[in-house]
């Protein structure tokens, strides 16, 4: 059975994500250890919180140059998508930069944080995820695979670029949909 | 388009769901863990649990229900009751909730909000806030309501807003368990005063009561009673909003 490795940076609770892919029959293991997240067959980088300190926690880990090191597949998913980018104007933060483009504040919403259910629509079949962020990224149409409308703009819901992929949105707490998400994910 | 949400608050007494008219005549009515994936896979787009127990010693027994939860349910929980520190927060975090609700404590140390928001993102901080009508106005109440505090309740909701609270949860005091709607007035002022999202509490009868929270701005709508006494599922309130034209995840 393929494993998939949760990356812990203390970035807080993967209880969550584990019971996820362990729903869709994933072996999955939780590891904060550089050299196992370097040798890792499938990568997960979870993340909640703000930009600074993630990056922080995984730089004093060593676990920045595993992640950029590693030729695994990686989903990113919510801040651990924004991660993936060059850099993030949340707190002005230098990100790992495996993928071109910056992270916003989505200042033009009505309400923020953008909180709750939208629509995910791309290259998938459509569906309709859980959303909890204040920034989203801003970057080059090619590695956008679904979109999501805010307020009239639409921001990346999914990227898609060689081995890595990240999603705004939280698969984990999004039932069937996300459930479905991570399963495209884990069968690719 | 970003659904409006229908969202369940079920009591929770350490690890156990608890119903009652008071304090004095709660019953055991199961896991709470078992009643929150009913909920979500009945389409409830968020749990709340409100834990309700009296000290410190049922704390293990809630996270214990919290980290089973965040093991099966699949759909966001938000832990609320009690909670005074970061250090509950970080515990509930940890266990498994996606967003922690503070009332009290905040209104008693409006710091912890900014401190919740710093440490572990706006988007897992929730304040609610008890709302009471009083002199054209409302006024914010602590302790589960009974004691008034002299602050103006959108004044606070704005603080709470301004400190880092990445929702308001508003309680009417003066609707809560009356099932004659939401007060209206109140939610529209405080989605006026801020621009974080806000979800409606207290009042509902109903479906037709979360459709005029939604329509006052509200971009949630919780209720307890109505779905737990099999009045109104979550799927016959979910088809009201709809037909009224607003967007839900059916």
């Amino acid at each position: 059975m393929t494993e998939v490795t949760l990356i812990d940076y203390g970035a807080g609770n993967l209880r969550s994500l584990r019971a996820a892919f362990e729903r869709i029959g994933a072996s999955v293991r939780v590891t904060g250890d550089p050299a196992e997240v370097a040798g890792a067959e499938r990568l997960v980088l979870p993340g909640v919180g703000a930009a600074g300190p993630a990056m922080r926690a995984l730089r004093e880990r060593g676990l920045d140059r595993s992640i950029r090191g590693s030729e695994a597949p990686l989903l990113g998913v919510c801040l651990g998508m924004q991660l993936l980018f060059e850099r993030s104007d949340e707190g002005g933060v230098e990100c790992l930069g495996l993928l071109p483009g910056s992270v916003r504040p989505i200042g033009w919403a009505e309400r923020v944080p953008h909180m709750g259910w939208n629509d995910v629509t791309g290259d998938g079949e459509p569906a309709v995820c859980y959303f909890a962020h204040s920034y989203a990224v801003a970057c080059e149409d090619d590695v956008v695979a679904a979109r999501t409308p805010i307020d009239g703009r639409d921001v990346p819901a999914v990227v898609r670029s060689g081995r890595l992929e990240g999603v705004q949105f939280h698969p984990e707490k999004s039932a069937g949909d996300g459930r479905r998400m991570l399963e495209r994910w884990f069968a690719a | 388009m970003l659904r409006r949400r229908v969202i369940p608050c079920l009591d929770v007494r350490g690890g156990r769901l608890v119903k009652g008219i008071n304090f004095e005549s709660l019953r055991d009515c199961g896991d709470p863990v078992d009643a929150a994936r009913r909920y979500a896979d009945a389409g409830a787009d968020e749990i709340v649990w409100l834990n309700i127990s009296a000290g410190e010693e049922r704390w293990p027994e809630l996270l214990a229900a919290v980290e089973r939860a965040a093991e099966r349910v699949d759909v966001p929980l938000c832990v609320g009751g009690g909670v005074s520190s970061t250090e509950q927060a970080r515990q509930l975090l940890l266990a498994g909730a996606d967003k922690v609700s503070v009332n009290t404590a905040a209104l008693d140390e409006p710091e912890l909000v900014t401190e919740l928001a710093d440490r572990f993102g706006t988007q897992c901080v929730v304040v609610a806030i008890d709302a009471a009508r009083s002199n054209g106005g409302w006024e914010a109440h602590a302790a589960a309501g009974r004691r008034p505090t002299g602050r103006d309740a959108v004044g606070w909701a704005s603080e709470a807003a301004e400190r880092g609270a990445g929702e308001l949860l508003v309680t009417s005091i003066d609707s809560d368990g009356t099932g004659s709607g939401y007060d209206v007035d109140l939610l529209a002022t405080v989605c006026d005063a801020v621009t974080v999202p806000v979800i409606a509490s207290g009042g509902a009868g109903g479906p037709s009561d979360l459709v005029r929270a939604l329509e006052a701005g509200a971009s949630a709508a919780l209720a307890a009673s109505i779905f737990h006494d099999g009045t109104h599922s979550i799927a016959e309130v979910k088809r009201e909003v709809a037909a009224c034209g607003l967007p839900v995840r059916i």
